[in-house]
């Protein structure tokens, strides 16, 4: 595999789906970023066939929802002097909050502007959510 | 403990409550003059943003009969909302001056939004589009009860327009927890239930159902036949609409097929699918309905006032 320096403080998100590094990376506006950062392509994986992995050389804040939401299996390492110290485990989160937003044109949310957006799981192995005004279910990782 | 509560979603009461709610609504129904003077100096606001006199009229009805008074707006064009007013600073002022409100609203969730501004007041949805419309259902199941006194072990038949028909949905739903319920659903191939009700509603509960394209065949094991129109402009070509209407509309031919309790019930307003003449037959109860709804809205009132 290609060597990426290894960071020494901060954050590697590995196990990315194949093909979703790319759309995180601009979510996480990585493309703004003013410390090193490496966007890792089609890496080989014994588990997925191929993953994407972002390292990131400094402590930022990440929206764990937003990612337990995408993929439940990506993983977070935190990285201190080199080492991972700590190794987070997303969830499939049960309620989330401005995340995701409800695209039924007759939902009230459409108009509201001030009403926030909350949807609850529904079914979690599809990863289903339902919006909790008109009760429409979208399933967020395929959008 | 309804006192305070918001009806917005039907999944918003437990079954003993709406037992509680139904409990009263039947006291409502015996003895109305005794429920005259409950409301007495309460003010009831109906906020109606798109207009359905039908709905309006039943509560404002229901709380007159309660004693109380009504303040309101029939169409946002002649309140403030016309000039751009947020549902939240709407809701907020309505709360310092009555004690109850009523909403109907074009979009899906606004009296959800509505109800998370509030502090004390309890709100009732009245229609949110195509979303819920809770009280039609209670008037639904109230007249139910007043007609074979109980939900349970029945036969309900459904006919017309399956898909869009938002009462229907919430009627299944509410169904859908009671035992022994089994559905006959007659409507055209393209108007059937969305399959969202066949999957998540009827399979999963397990609910004995049938669905068919025409009525005479199953009028005789109904215990209800509820009818809903259909709508011209729900098909796609006109020849379709003329070769299938008249399949779905109720006649006196075609009650004869209907058992000797076999009750017809609709949520009004009716354009041609009933005809008229069906009116004389005791088993058409679509009026009495229209009356039930209002005994209901008088028990609601009462609940979430906390007067009884
Ligand atoms: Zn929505």
């Amino acid at each position: 595999m290609l060597q990426i320096t290894s960071i020494e403080k901060g954050i590697v998100i590995d196990h990315i789906p194949g093909g979703f590094g790319m759309k995180l990376f601009h979510y996480l506006k990585l493309d703004k970023a003013d410390y090193t950062v490496a966007l890792i392509i089609n890496a080989f994986s014994q588990k997925m066939g191929r993953k994407d992995i972002i390292k990131i050389n400094n402590v930022i804040d990440l929206d764990v929802n937003f990612l337990g939401l995408i993929n439940p299996d990506i993983t977070i390492n935190i990285i201190e002097n080199g080492a991972i110290v700590k190794k987070l485990q997303l969830t499939v989160p049960e309620r989330v909050v401005n995340v995701i937003q409800c695209k039924n044109p007759r939902c009230v949310t459409s108009i509201e502007s001030y009403a926030d957006h909350v949807f609850h799981l529904v079914d979690p192995a599809k990863r289903s959510y339902r919006c909790d005004y008109c009760d429409d279910i979208v399933i967020p990782h395929t959008v | 403990m309804l006192k305070g509560r918001h009806l917005i979603d039907p999944s918003d009461f437990t079954r003993e409550e709406f037992r509680e709610l139904f409990d009263l609504a039947h006291k409502v129904v015996k003895n109305p003059e005794h429920f005259k003077k409950s409301c007495e100096g309460k003010i009831l606001a109906t906020l109606f943003y798109e207009p359905s006199t039908r709905t309006r009229f039943s509560f404002e009805a229901a709380m007159l009969r309660l004693g109380g008074s009504i303040i309101g707006f029939s169409e946002p064009n002649s309140s403030s909302v016309s000039k751009g007013e947020s549902i939240s600073d709407t809701i907020r002022t309505i709360e310092c001056y009555a004690d109850i409100a009523v909403m109907r609203h074009p979009k899906e969730g606004a009296p959800r939004v509505a109800s998370q501004w509030l502090t004390s007041m309890p709100l009732i949805n009245a229609g949110d589009g195509g979303h819920q419309h809770p009280t039609q259902t209670l008037t639904d199941i109230l007249t139910v009860e007043l007609l074979k006194g109980n939900v349970e072990n029945r036969v309900y038949g459904f006919c017309g327009d399956l898909k869009f028909g938002r009462t229907v949905h919430s009627f299944i739903k509410f169904l859908s927890k009671y035992k022994g319920i089994k559905l006959i659903l007659i409507s055209p191939e393209e108007l059937r239930v969305p399959e969202y009700i066949r999957e998540e509603i009827i399979k999963k509960n397990n609910i004995e159902c049938i669905e068919a394209d025409k009525m005479e065949p199953y009028m005789g094991e109904m215990d209800f036949l509820y009818m809903t129109r259909v709508q011209r402009e729900r098909f796609f070509n006109e020849e379709d609409y003329i070769r299938l209407r008249d399949r779905f509309i109720l006649d006196k031919e075609k009650m004869k097929y209907a058992g000797p309790e076999t009750y017809i019930l609709h949520p009004l307003p009716r354009v041609n699918e009933i005809s008229i003449e069906v009116d004389e037959d005791p088993r058409a109860q679509y009026f009495q309905q229209a009356k039930n709804g209002m005994y209901v809205r008088m028990a609601l009132i009462l609940k979430l006032l906390g007067i009884y």
